[in-house]
């Protein structure tokens, strides 16, 4: 009788990079990142951030490995790749556009500006999380508070930051890009 | 939840205590309490300040807590256990305000704070409730209800659960929030032996807390932000570690689960008797959980001498041969000629009264030094006793039989039988344990034992092969399963299980526990103390009325290492005796 309620296996919100392989600049460079702290474990967000520059996102394989340099267990790490949105799950566009939907923003015009972005590149604005286009061209995201919050709408389309975007600036942004 | 609430009565434990900590006078609801000012982390041992939840329980004075947990380190998340407080007022010569009757004055804190986390302050007044206490309380458990699923009618923790039981207490009974639930993973695989529901999980942390800092396996962590925060393992990495049943205790809602009794039985059904595990040597104190005479599960009860508040899986889930079906529950007697195998007659119905009285006749007219006892470390310190006795009167060689596998750092002992330090107290193992079952086996050979009573162990498995046991003119076998010495034996005594009868056992450190009876034995089985005791009546004269505690109290007269312990005085965690 207990064999019929079926469970479900751990959830996964990672994906698997098969052809993972650690350069050895990026191995020297987390190497010396862990340097910078007392204890290794402090070193697990640079490290992150040092596998998301080079490989665009990050993998079960690198979550793995960054744990194992650390001397820690995985989902330690794990923990961290859910926690903060800054870290992707899965690759995202060239043209990585953040809009800030915290107070001012909402009030000067974020939704609107999210939702002209999502209508441009075929997105739903209406789902979850990040938007990426099938090309993998443009993905499109929600962020909280950019500290821009004087001249809001504001968004950032990598890591340049964009004020006070009107739909026709928005326009320009994408313009830029190649669209 | 139980080991939480379980008395520890009196335990002698001769541990070197540490030199008295310096103590502090606190109030908890205007109750004085002197407390320690510093009290040993759960864990490392290390000094921590004392905390108010620590002083409150001192002051026998519940906090309301759902994080905190006495045996592991503190997370402080719930807010379960805020309280109020108020610390003596310091006037401006630095000294403290004394009132116009004589009583200090105290300055009540403005906010306030979780008791779980805050250390006390001499002279502090801690306020369990107050009005504004109350209020806080029914605000922690609104919100700790907004995504909850209410699924009590199909939750095994239904029944002995701290967000039932609180909301009872500080709940409303009805919601505020219209908006949708927040849903998470209902029935996700951890491990071999644990399904988690993550919409039940108030993100207590305490299994993540346990793993890594008690059985010392980092498994357990929390996803995601917010309302989304979800416990996991790390996928593809199975929760499998020899205490993961501990967390399903430890979880104060049924989002932690154990397979084994998932969806088995409501918990208010059962009966909860206080026991040992028989699995190994550490003897870890236990509930046993049973309805109608079947047992349902096995859980750990406080014993900070042997086990704190854990168990092992392996120990936990070893249960299920009581229950079996091919338990033996008749007495059974073979007559000597038809003693080839299978062939044997066995006459209709014989009676406990008149197999004993048979056997003891035999066993008084055997030639000293014809016969030879291998009993079981796996039986209790009375039965040992009685049996030892036997022996010495009838001149008989004895030995027990080890059972070793690997241990672990934690609980698991490698010496897996539960009463390898009672076998030898009371003199019937040899020394080394084991050491005299080929003497036996050669005895047998060369005929000159003649008679071999067995205990619960199978005799071919300790080399005394079966056509040795062939050979024998009388085989006697008590035992609980089938194997191959009841199979061959002249006169077989169905014997109980722990659970269904009473008795102690000798821990590998010498702490002589007992354990009550749970269930009803099977069929005509019986305790095994209660048929030695009257084999022993008729082939020694010896008199006495037959109870567990008088077979116990005689033989603390008897056996040095037991002078000076009664049943009585063992108490629900035993007594550690100089071994
Ligand atoms: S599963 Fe249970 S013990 Fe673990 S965090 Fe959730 S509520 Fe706490
Ligand atoms: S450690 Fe030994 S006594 Fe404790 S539960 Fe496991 S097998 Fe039983
Ligand atoms: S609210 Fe958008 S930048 Fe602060
Ligand atoms: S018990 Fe104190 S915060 Fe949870």
């Amino acid at each position: 009788m207990n064999e019929s309620h079926t469970t479900e296996p751990i959830p996964n919100a990672l994906l698997s990079q098969p052809d993972f392989a650690v350069p050895a600049a990026l191995a020297a460079e987390a190497d010396e990142l862990i340097t910078h702290y007392p204890v290794k474990r402090s070193a697990s967000l640079m490290l992150l951030h040092a596998f998301q520059d080079h490989f665009g996102y990050i993998s079960q394989q690198a979550v793995v490995w960054i744990a194992a340099r650390l001397e820690l267990a995985p989902i330690n790490i794990y923990e961290l790749v859910t926690f903060y949105p800054m870290f992707h799950q899965k690759p995202v566009g060239k043209c990585h556009l953040k809009i800030c939907r915290t107070l001012s923003c909402a009030l000067g015009g974020a939704y609107e500006l999210h939702e002209h972005f999502c209508k441009k590149l075929g997105l739903d604005a209406k789902a979850h999380g990040p938007q990426t286009t099938g090309d993998g061209k443009y993905t499109v995201e929600f962020v909280e508070c950019l500290a821009g919050c004087g001249t809001a709408p504001v968004m950032m389309c990598n890591d340049t930051f964009h004020e006070g975007v009107s739909l026709k600036k928005a326009d320009e942004i994408l313009k830029g890009r190649g669209q | 939840m139980l080991t939480e609430t379980m008395s520890t009565a009196a335990t002698i434990e001769t541990k070197p205590q540490p030199p008295p900590a310096e103590k502090i006078k606190v109030k908890v609801d205007g109750k004085e309490v002197a407390v320690p000012k510093t009290t040993p982390d759960p864990v490392t041992g290390k000094p921590l300040p004392t905390s108010m939840i620590q002083a409150c329980a001192a002051a026998n004075v519940i906090v309301p807590h759902y994080c905190y947990h006495p045996k592991l380190p503190v997370a402080g998340s719930c807010r379960m256990c805020l309280v109020e407080f108020g610390t003596p007022a310091i006037g401006p010569d630095r000294k403290p305000i004394v009132n116009p009757d004589g009583t200090t004055k105290i300055s009540r804190a403005l906010r306030p704070v979780i008791a779980c986390a805050t250390p006390v302050s001499p002279g502090m007044e801690i306020y369990t409730n107050t009005p504004a206490v109350r209020l806080m309380r029914e605000g922690v458990l609104e919100f700790l209800l907004i995504n909850h699923p209410l699924d009590c009618p199909i939750c095994d923790q239904a029944g002995e659960c701290k967000l039932q039981e609180y909301s009872v207490d500080y709940g409303n009974s009805e919601s505020r929030f219209v908006e949708a639930k927040v849903h998470k993973p209902k029935r996700v695989e951890l491990g071999p032996r644990i399904v988690l529901d993550d919409e039940r999980c108030i993100l207590c942390s305490r299994c993540i807390r346990f793993t890594r800092d008690v059985a010392g396996d980092d498994a357990l962590g929390f996803v995601n932000r917010g309302s989304h925060s979800t416990l996991t393992a790390y996928p593809g990495r199975a929760f499998d570690n020899n205490y993961t049943l501990n967390t399903v205790d430890i979880c104060p809602v049924g989002a932690l689960t154990s397979k084994d009794f998932r969806f088995r039985m409501r918990v208010w059904f059962l009966k909860e008797t206080r026991s040992l595990c028989t699995s190994c040597a550490t003897g870890c104190n236990i509930v046993i959980g049973s309805r109608e005479d079947a047992i349902y599960r096995y859980e750990p009860r406080e014993n900070d001498a042997v086990n704190s508040c854990w168990m092992c899986d392996h120990g936990r889930l070893n249960y299920k041969w009581i229950g079996r079906e091919d338990r033996l529950v008749e007495v059974r007697k073979r007559e000597a000629e038809g003693r080839g195998q299978a062939s044997g007659s066995r006459s209709a119905a014989p009676t406990w009264s008149a197999v004993l009285g048979e056997i003891s006749q035999k066993l008084k007219a055997a030639e000293p030094g014809s016969i030879a006892i291998v009993a079981s470390a796996r039986q209790t310190n009375e039965e040992l006793h009685l049996l030892a006795k036997l022996a010495k009167r009838l001149g008989a060689l004895t030995d027990s039989v080890p059972r070793i596998a690997a241990g672990d750092k934690l609980l698991l002992n490698a010496d897996r039988n539960p009463n390898s330090t009672g076998a030898r107290l009371t003199g019937i193992a040899a020394d080394p344990m084991g050491s005299n079952l080929p003497a036996i086996a050669g005895g047998i050979r060369s005929g000159r034992i003649k008679t071999l009573i067995v205990f619960g162990e199978d005799a071919t498995k300790c080399g005394i092969d079966a056509d040795l046991l062939d050979k024998l003119e009388l085989l006697i076998a008590s035992d609980i399963l089938p194997n191959a010495t009841t199979r061959r034996a002249h006169y077989l005594l169905p014997g109980c299980a722990h659970a269904e009868k009473r008795g102690t056992f000798t821990n590998t450190k010498g702490r002589v526990q007992k354990f009550l009876k749970a269930v009803e034995p099977r069929g005509d089985a019986r305790p095994e103390w209660e048929y030695l005791h009257e084999l022993l009546v008729n082939v020694t004269s010896r008199d006495g009325i037959a109870s567990i505690e008088g077979v116990f109290n005689e033989m603390a007269k008897e056996v040095p290492a037991f002078s000076g312990l009664t049943w009585a005085t063992l108490g629900d965690t035993g007594i550690s005796a100089k071994i």
